[in-house]
């Protein structure tokens, strides 16, 4: 496939993993975080870390948006979708993430009406062919995300529908990478940051975390390759004593982000004072709600809404794995009571999530498979 | 807290649960329970499995074998529910007639004769039956497999969605063939007949929500003459066959490798798979290892006569791109492993739910 083996080519891979290793310092161990959900899947999917030194770590970040829904936000959702005549639209990882009152799914189950949609815009295409329905478009992901959740308010308002709201559950990246770097078990000694994210907000947003704290971050592409050389631009930093903010997703990201869209993210949302992230606890200024101007489709504040917060099952380790703290096998019910098909934390549900990630591909990776067919 | 465990202790308990005979404690039925992924297996290995115990019915293959009058017959029968129901490339009433056909086909016996019960919803229009039918018709013409009973039902409006069939098959088992999931050992081949993922694509593009367009056809086609090539070139070194239906090629290895008890490595850059459909695949985040089939099955084969088999299916309308995937190995067994084109590797599972319901 034109555009996309380029970047996956076996032979460069091996080039750049022998130049990585060539930088390690012997005897030091690097822990290097990729912030990114799509990161982490491309590294198991493409059995990125078998290109890499043992002396590099990868630890998988708190970038799913999926993991990071707490519980009572679901049961939330279930609340609006298991009200009179609504429509609730997210979404397809959404479908299976456990609130306290069951998973989307299993509210279909008993009678609800949540649908899939590959956009937002698909959900205010269903409001306008159900007018004597209410559609509320189930909102989750970062930056990446936002700004389509943004157009289609902006469509929706211009159209003038009055059946479509947004339940808002957009975050922001900098704060949750700020709540890991306060965390005091913090081990980390870099950053791979959110390539996708970045082409929005740019590279500045990150800079005070080389100025401040110390810890190189390069920006990052989603092909095995772009991770390879992220790391190899990591590692070269240290090589030189060097601390800094780096782009290596250069065809896509530019320092100072998308215009455009970042102002239609400052029209369409302001930012809550506080949001509760699943496993991190509640975080300042870290999520988006819908601004004064957008509130007649706010669907908090048009639907009745429990908003009780559930609090996160004692068994699960979500949060220390979304810290980067406790890799995915060592959280005490990974791979037993917690599995894809019935996760008691987020970072299973999502192929995205570390622990999903490393849960269908990752138990075997360091075997090295000689097959010549 | 317990005791932390290494890397390798994890493992080992992951794979004596896999290993657990599945339970079905489910309250409700969701659609994951037909997606034909882990929850599906619950419900079959925990729920009917169990209430309907027998041993034909333990092996769980493709179709259960009979024996009478010392007659060896392959039975099967399977439900067709897509959505829409004409799709490029074929329509629910060929699938239907090949998929069953099919079932009886990778089990190593010959199609005789197939049953057709519809359930069909009040109102739909006479002609979409009548082409269904028509399409019935010219499918079973095509493979030589007549439909010889049926039965009709109507619902009232809105409990069922236009049209659903349900088609079951009888089918003599070849002199001299033994296939089975036990046969499977290592250093047999993986073969699979051709490329991957055509049906899935093909619907969901067909539904029309994506805002994609690509030509992409279903490749629901009939197997027995290409399975019949593969029994006269191997003999006893056709170890196992397995459709690829929903699930796709890598429900296929894991089910093989669960029980064979064996591990089964493949080489991902040597799966055939269309551009278009990996193209497909790219932008909706989907693996065609994972996707579905109507025309395509999974072979293994001694290693001795794998070039054979390959000659074979390509000698077929049905195999042209007919490819060596992959081969058996000790271990590690009950695990399907691929080679990744960025010369990787990864663990190959079974996904908890395929994403798209009502493919077949």
């Amino acid at each position: 496939m034109r555009f996309a083996d380029e970047f996956r080519d076996p032979e460069l891979a091996q080039v750049l993993g022998t130049e990585i290793a060539t930088l390690c310092e012997p005897g030091r161990h690097y822990k290097i975080m990729e912030v990114c959900g799509g990161h982490t899947h491309t590294i198991y999917r493409y059995g990125v870390q078998d290109h890499l030194p043992e002396a590099i770590e990868l630890v998988h970040g708190p970038g799913c948006p999926v993991c990071v829904i707490p519980m009572g936000r679901v049961d939330d959702g279930i609340a609006i979708a298991e009200q009179d005549g609504v429509i609730l639209t997210c979404f397809g990882d959404m479908m299976r993430v456990p609130g306290g009152n069951g998973s989307f799914l299993e509210a279909n189950a008993r009678g609800a009406d949540i649908r899939m949609v590959y956009s937002p815009l698909d959900a205010l295409r269903i409001a306008k062919a159900n007018p004597d329905r209410r559609v509320v478009f189930y909102a989750i992901g970062f930056e990446t995300t936002a700004p389509s959740t943004a157009l289609t308010l902006v469509r929706a308002k211009a159209d003038g529908v009055t059946n479509f709201s947004v339940f808002c559950n957009h975050v922001t990246v900098i704060p949750a990478i700020t709540a890991i770097l306060d965390s005091p078990d913090l081990q980390l000694d870099a950053f791979l940051g959110p390539g996708h994210v970045s082409t929005v907000i740019g590279c500045r947003p990150y800079e005070f975390i080389a100025s401040e704290r110390h810890k190189p971050l390069v920006c990052s592409g989603f092909e095995p390759l772009d991770l390879l050389q992220s790391i190899y631009m990591v590692m070269k930093q240290f090589a030189e004593g060097r601390v800094e903010v780096e782009n290596q997703y250069t065809r896509v990201v530019r320092w100072e982000g998308n215009p455009m869209a970042l102002k239609v993210l400052e029209d369409v949302f302001s930012l809550r004072p506080h949001f509760e992230w699943r496993g991190l606890g509640s975080i300042p200024h870290s999520a988006l709600a819908l601004s004064s101007r957008y509130e007649r489709f706010d669907a908090e504040l048009s639907f009745d809404i429990p908003g009780v917060r559930v609090a996160d099952p004692k068994a699960c380790q979500c949060g220390e794995v979304l810290k980067g703290a406790l890799r995915p096998w060592e959280c005490g019910v990974f791979g037993t009571a917690c599995t894809p098909e019935k996760p008691i934390g987020t970072c299973m549900v999502s192929s995205e999530g570390a622990c999903a990630a490393y849960y269908n591909y990752g138990q075997y990776s360091k075997q090295r498979i000689h097959l010549e067919v | 807290m317990p005791r932390a465990m290494s890397e390798v202790e994890v493992g080992e308990r992951i794979e004596a649960i896999r290993r657990r005979a599945p339970r079905f404690r489910d309250e409700r039925i969701t659609m994951a329970h037909g997606a034909g992924g882990k929850a599906s297996r619950q419900l079959v290995e925990g729920l009917f499995l169990p209430l309907l115990a027998n041993p034909a019915l333990a092996e769980l293959s493709d179709a259960g074998l009979v024996k009478a009058a010392g007659v060896r017959l392959a039975f099967t029968t399977d439900s067709f529910v897509v959505s829409p129901l004409r799709f490029p490339g074929g329509s629910i009433g060929e699938l239907a007639v090949n998929g069953t056909v099919n079932d009886l086909a990778v089990s190593g016996a010959r199609p005789l004769a197939l049953s057709a019960a519809v359930i069909l919803e009040e109102g739909l229009a006479a002609s979409v039956l009548e082409a269904e039918v028509k399409a019935m018709a010219a499918a079973s013409a095509s493979c030589g497999v007549p439909v010889v009973t049926g039965d009709t039902k109507v619902v009232e409006r809105g409990k069922c969605d236009s049209l659903y069939i349900t088609t079951s098959g009888v089918g003599l088992l070849e002199e001299g063939v033994a296939l089975a999931p036990d046969l499977v050992r290592p250093g047999d081949k993986v073969l699979v007949s051709g490329t991957i993922g055509d049906h899935g694509v093909a619907i969901m593009l067909a539904r029309g929500q994506l805002d994609l367009e690509a030509d992409v056809k279903s490749d629901t086609q009939p197997l027995w003459e290409l399975v019949q090539a593969l029994i006269e070139a191997c003999g006893e070194g056709l170890h196992c066959m397995r459709d690829a239906t929903r699930g796709g090629v890598a429900t296929v290895l894991n089910e093989i490798a669960l029980s064979a008890e064996v591990g089964v490595v493949i080489a991902e850059d040597r799966v055939p798979v269309r551009p278009e459909v990996l193209g497909a695949g790219e932008i909706l985040g989907i693996d065609p290892l994972y996707v579905a089939n109507e025309g395509k099955l999974v072979a293994f084969v001694a290693p001795e006569l794998a070039d054979a088999a390959l000659e074979a299916m390509r000698s077929q309308p049905a195999g042209r791109e007919a490819a060596l995937i992959g081969e058996v190995r000790d271990e590690p067994p009950g695990r399907v492993l691929g080679r990744t084109t960025f010369g990787g590797h990864r663990m190959i599972d079974v996904l908890v739910g395929d994403p798209l319901p009502r493919i077949c």
